[in-house]
């Protein structure tokens, strides 16, 4: 017991995950955490943009005028990815969980799948908030 | 474990991995078809204004549905962070337990505004 304790690397720290050449379903995985935490920190401000943009006709204006700053759309988009980032890294876990897709090529195959769909809608909605189309 | 009692007690470690891996799953598939139900009636119904936007959410079943998802929310980042702060604030257990205070705080503050917003509607 003592000497298979001693041979524990110890808990991982932050820093030790820059040392290592990830695997794209990794490359996910920590992005799921990064964008979870991105939401968490930014939450006050999704609370403000649904509390000024519903409560009055009046508040809806400054909602609109705020949010016609680069700046705000640039937060904004930062939203938006880590929430279809989230939400497609939160799917392709469930689909795990209930189909035991758990093999190194499935891990890698639904990576990419996640990637794809994430991102695409992301450019996609970037395109949109930034008045492209 | 061998000292785990007294002052060396650890009173900040994960004792209810299930549920927590549990009510994760299920905050999420809530929160997700709450965005499948929010994204329909924002797609469907014509230029989306104030008054639309504002009709969106009047509605009792919808006020409902998101004072759930607002717990869901609030429950579903409790799990995520806390795994976040497990994982990385090793050295200080004090450092740890006043960062899920304060990530408690945090989302109880957020949460109680959110359905504030909501019950004025």
């Amino acid at each position: 017991m003592a000497d298979s304790l001693k041979q524990r690397p110890g808990p991982m720290r932050l820093i030790d995950a820059t040392q290592y050449r990830l695997p794209l379903a990794a490359k996910l995985s920590i992005l799921h955490r990064a964008s979870g935490m991105l939401m968490f920190v930014l939450l006050p401000f999704v609370i403000w943009m649904f509390d000024t943009s519903v409560s009055s006709e009046i508040s809806f204006e400054s909602f609109t005028s705020v949010l016609s700053s680069p700046l705000a759309k640039l937060v904004v988009l930062g939203l938006i990815w880590a929430y279809l980032h989230h939400f497609c890294a939160g799917v392709r876990h469930l689909w795990m969980d209930a189909t035991h897709s758990v093999s190194k090529e499935q891990g890698r195959s639904s990576a990419v799948v996640s990637f794809a769909i994430s991102l695409v809608l992301t450019v996609a909605l970037a395109a949109k908030l930034f008045g492209l189309f | 474990m061998s000292h785990n009692y007294g002052s060396k007690r650890i009173v900040t470690g994960a004792h209810y991995g299930l549920r927590d891996w549990l009510v994760q799953r299920v905050t999420a598939v809530l929160m997700a078809l709450f965005t499948v139900v929010l994204l329909a009636q924002v797609l469907f119904g014509g230029p989306l204004g104030y008054d639309r936007w504002a009709a969106i959410f009047s509605s009792q079943w919808m006020k409902s549905l998101t004072f759930v998802v607002i717990v869901s929310m609030a429950w579903h980042a409790w799990v995520g962070v806390r795994d976040i702060v497990m994982d990385y604030v090793t050295k200080s257990l004090g450092l740890r337990l006043a960062l899920q205070v304060a990530t408690i705080v945090w989302l109880v503050g957020c949460a109680g505004w959110a359905v504030q917003v909501l019950w004025r509607l």
